[in-house]
């Protein structure tokens, strides 16, 4: 089976964020690739993979809007075990979930995939919009916010299940599919194609590391470079960002000493208890 | 011109999760005009639209056995025809697993722009929310003669009824294609505490309570205080509890009354999700321990010294 895998790159999370005027300054951050997209790309490989490290059978290509450095991500998910690399010329600080979503569906109508995996939200944007946006435009099923998923072995459909705010659902999906992915995607039983794998068949449980050789075998891959407007793309986003700024800080806490104080503070003095 | 909002329903009544985006649907209507028309899907659902009506204006009802299982390729469809049909200029919904699952394919089919997670309703098209989990707060406005838009649970009041209840219209729901997609089971989390999103008191673990078993002690003073369960995601990864218990970026957000962190570190994407607590103990034996930043009461301990002093303590105050 053919898997396309939309990526992002986002910057650190873990770096301080700098807000002034209005404005992220992202001059000095390390760019990285979102964490859910990681998780995406780690799913595909599962699905095309008979066995943990086996023989693989089907294609994952990887896809990323971005600068041209840009490149520097896609080739690291290259390294992780994905086949081919597409990055879309564009400037990421300036598109919206909406413009993804199109610039997406003019790929996928080119590259014709039997499932799409994205990473359920990217930890900068937070938008948690792109692939159900992408499911609607080209009007395929979608399965959001999966933990798990088995492809028949038949390749026509599959079993998911999601995390939902009361529990984990269920469900059937006909493939062509727009599938997201949440955490525990990575588990050790969490993704199956049934053509290659058995329902007991574990993988490691964590997304995995690209190796030397993996490193090695990516420089050889092909990365295309293409343009949104050679796919068609056309019309600007729809939703602006006006400014940024930082969250109010909360109060300055203090430290007590004791479980006694603790539990009198709580009484008195914020009257929570 | 209308504001419709999505009224998330079980078989007879209203979901509470629902009402704030009720209130975030009436700010809207402030800015555009016109009623707040609240549209209810599902099967069976003639006594929950009744139920729904006394907090909008009219609810408009989709009822068939098609539309039982909340999918966004059937309710989505529906949500967009609804917003062409009554010429609204606006779509609300709760940012709840069902409205974030539903709401951006609805947009798709409409052509609109969409807002996620908002915090705040600024302008008729201009809302606030956090981005970088919750690192900045961006105001971003949606330029499309349609706007759709989350509105996240926490932020805005659970509305309150109205004066008087709304009319129901039946509404024929025409032929659905749900793409093949089916409902298999819903695998529900059982407790009898209170929902995470709408708890008093939250009581959150971290990676630092080693195991699930150790979790029982922090049941013990979650029902002591008649609070929710809370996890980090470490904790939720590690296995120690089901993951919608996670509360976080990625998981669910609260703001409690009074949240206890307890052998939690404090992770960027933790703190996205718990920030807006009113007050917050944090009870970690690393002083260094970046929860303490936010914490107004921090107490620098083993949790395992703590909690079973910290419970007869509060046992003492309750009998008080």
């Amino acid at each position: 089976m053919k898997i396309l895998v939309p990526c992002k790159r986002v910057p650190n999370p873990e770096l301080k964020l700098k807000i002034g005027g209005g404005n992220v300054d992202l001059a000095d951050t390390t760019w990285q690739v979102n964490p859910f997209d990681e998780y995406a790309v780690e799913t595909a490989l599962r699905l095309t993979e008979k066995n943990k490290g086996g023989e693989r059978s089907g294609e994952v290509v990887v896809v990323s809007i971005g600068p041209k450095d840009t490149s520097t991500q896609v080739r690291q998910l290259l390294a992780m075990g994905a086949d081919r690399g597409i990055l879309i010329a564009g400037d990421d600080t300036a598109l919206d979930a909406d413009l993804v979503a199109r610039t997406l569906k003019a790929l996928v109508e080119a590259e014709k995939p039997d499932l799409v995996i994205l990473g359920k939200q990217t930890v900068d944007g937070d938008d948690n919009q792109v692939g159900q946006l992408l499911a609607g435009y080209l009007g395929w099923p979608q399965a959001t916010f999966l933990s798990s998923i088995a492809v028949a072995a038949d390749g026509k459909a599959a079993t998911v299940s999601r995390e939902v705010d009361t529990g984990v659902e269920e469900r059937r999906v006909r493939l062509p599919a727009v599938t997201t992915v949440d955490l525990r995607i990575i588990a050790k039983k969490a993704v199956h194609n049934l053509a290659l794998s058995t329902p007991e068949t574990e993988w490691e449980d964590t997304q995995r590391l690209a190796s030397l050789k993996g490193i090695m075998a990516a420089k050889k891959k092909e990365l295309k470079e293409i343009t949104a407007e050679s796919l068609g793309v056309s019309g600007g986003i729809l939703v602006k960002t006006l400014r940024h700024d930082m969250p109010a800080a909360r109060k300055a806490g203090i430290k007590v000493a004791s479980v006694e104080e603790l539990v009198s503070k709580l009484h008195t003095e914020a009257k929570v208890i | 011109m209308s504001v419709l909002v999505l009224l998330e329903t079980t078989s007879s009544h209203l979901r509470s999760s629902s009402l704030p985006a009720v209130t975030a649907a009436r700010a809207l209507a402030g800015h555009h005009g016109g009623p707040v028309v609240g549209v209810v899907l599902g099967a069976g659902v003639g006594a929950a639209a009744s139920d729904a009506a006394r907090f909008v204006d009219k609810v408009l009802c989709y009822d068939s056995a098609a539309l039982s299982a909340g999918l966004a390729e059937t309710w989505a469809p529906i949500l967009a025809g609804a917003v062409k049909e009554l010429g609204a200029t606006a779509l609300v919904a709760s940012a709840t697993s069902t409205g974030k699952d539903v709401l951006p394919r609805a947009a798709a089919l409409l052509g609109a722009g969409m807002a996620s997670d908002v915090i705040a309703v600024q302008g008729a098209k201009t809302f606030r929310r956090p981005t970088y989990a919750g690192n900045a707060l961006t105001d971003i406005e949606v330029t499309t003669p349609i706007v759709v838009c989350t509105a996240r649970q926490t932020e805005f009041a659970p509305a309150a009824p109205a004066a008087a209840s709304g009319a129901v219209e039946q509404k024929s729901v025409g032929a659905i294609d749900a793409l093949g997609t089916e409902f298999v089971a819903l695998h529900a989390t059982k407790s009898a505490r209170p929902d995470l999103s709408e708890a008093k008191v939250v009581v959150s673990g971290g990676r630092g309570m080693k195991e699930a078993a150790n979790f029982k002690v922090l049941e013990e003073l979650t029902d002591l205080l008649g609070g929710a369960l809370g996890a980090s995601r470490a904790a939720c990864d590690a296995g120690m509890v089901p993951n919608d218990l996670q509360v976080g970026q990625t998981g669910k957000v609260v703001a409690p009354e009074l949240y206890f962190a307890v052998a939690l570190s404090g992770a960027i994407q933790h703190l996205a999700g718990m920030k807006s607590s009113k007050v917050i103990v944090a009870i970690n034996k690393d002083a260094e321990a970046p929860i303490f930043q936010v914490a107004d009461y921090g107490l620098v301990a083993t949790w395992e010294s703590t909690l079973p002093a910290l419970i007869a303590e509060i046992k003492k105050f309750k009998a008080a």
